[in-house]
């Protein structure tokens, strides 16, 4: 099935529909690999116990940002290609990628208290990741502000185009900068510098976050083009009556 | 008291961060999806459908017709 075939919104919804179970048992099962993976695998030797936040933050804060890389080339489709899903895709998208990145500033305030003596400070990974979750809550307002869908559609396709931006500020922050934030220690030149005994329920617990984005996001624009036919509808009624 | 115990809030913590932030975007799409359901529902019960049903109803039970 092409891009173009999915385009028709039945014929996505039927997709959807057929997918959904299945991306949601795989989610299931990551999940509980992933965690039991997390809970079992040994404590580091310098941060103690408190790796385990690891498997939760790193993921999250991975996928905050991969939302935003999926918004981005959605908002691509709906300015350029004005494909008919693009702008549902986006919408779709936007709460799911603000939930991950408040899980991420959430769980590194409380991983940054035992390990720097403080929930947050004003440094430049700390700060633009901030700075991600409040666009995130920007194109949540607009399409929320905005009446009419299609001019929503641009304004968040603009905003999220300009707010992508803050992806490479993000993952290069701690290069360009000094920073309390560690360097990067997953995906490097010359290889991960964690002990594979930690590494492998990290990568299993970042599949699994994945998964429940993949699910999620689904399920949002299933429930997005169900919401834009009832408005279409409730449009006929009115002026039917 | 070691550094496990020490540290255990902030690891619990983390974890109900985790399940509270989850369980809501499950429950966010599960509701939506069952009130626009219901939506759609309500109005085709009242005999407002799209187009497109309408025409597949219409070829259905024109077609019903002509094997009877």
């Amino acid at each position: 099935m092409t891009l173009s075939e999915l385009a028709n919104p039945s014929r996505f919804l039927s997709v959807a529909n057929r997918a959904i179970p299945w991306l949601g048992g795989a989610t299931v099962i990551a999940f509980a690999f992933g965690l039991d993976l997390a809970m079992r695998a040994p404590d580091d030797y310098q941060q103690g116990a408190t790796v385990k936040i690891m498997y939760l933050h790193v993921p999250s804060a991975w996928l905050g940002m991969l939302c935003w890389g999926v918004m981005s080339i959605a908002a691509l489709g709906t300015l350029v290609w004005r494909h008919p899903l693009a702008d549902v895709a986006a919408k779709a998208a936007a709460p799911i990628g603000a939930a991950f990145t408040l899980l991420c500033l959430i769980t590194g305030s409380l991983w940054g208290r035992p390990e720097w003596g403080t929930y947050w400070v004003w440094d430049a990974r700390l700060t633009s990741e901030l700075v991600l979750f409040l666009l995130y809550l920007g194109v949540v307002a607009v399409w929320r502000t905005v009446e009419d869908p299609s001019r929503a559609a641009r304004a968040a396709a603009i905003l999220t185009l300009v707010g992508a931006i803050d992806l490479p500020v993000i993952k290069f922050s701690v290069d360009w900068w000094n920073t309390l934030h560690q360097g990067a220690s997953v995906f490097r030149l010359g290889g991960s510098t964690i002990y594979p005994t930690i590494l492998w329920p990290l990568l299993i617990m970042a599949l699994a976050f994945t998964l429940l984005f993949a699910t999620l996001h689904l399920a949002a624009m299933r429930n997005e083009i169900l919401r834009r036919r009832v408005r279409t509808l409730r449009l006929v009624q009115a002026g039917a009556s | 008291m070691t550094e496990h115990m020490t540290h255990l809030p902030f690891i619990v913590g983390s974890y109900a961060a985790a399940a509270v932030v989850v369980g809501a975007l499950i429950g966010w799409v599960t509701l939506d999806f069952r009130m626009q359901r219901r939506a759609l529902a309500d109005l085709e019960m009242r005999g407002i459908m799209r187009r497109s049903a309408g025409t597949a109803a219409a070829r259905m039970s024109a077609e019903a017709g002509e094997k009877a």
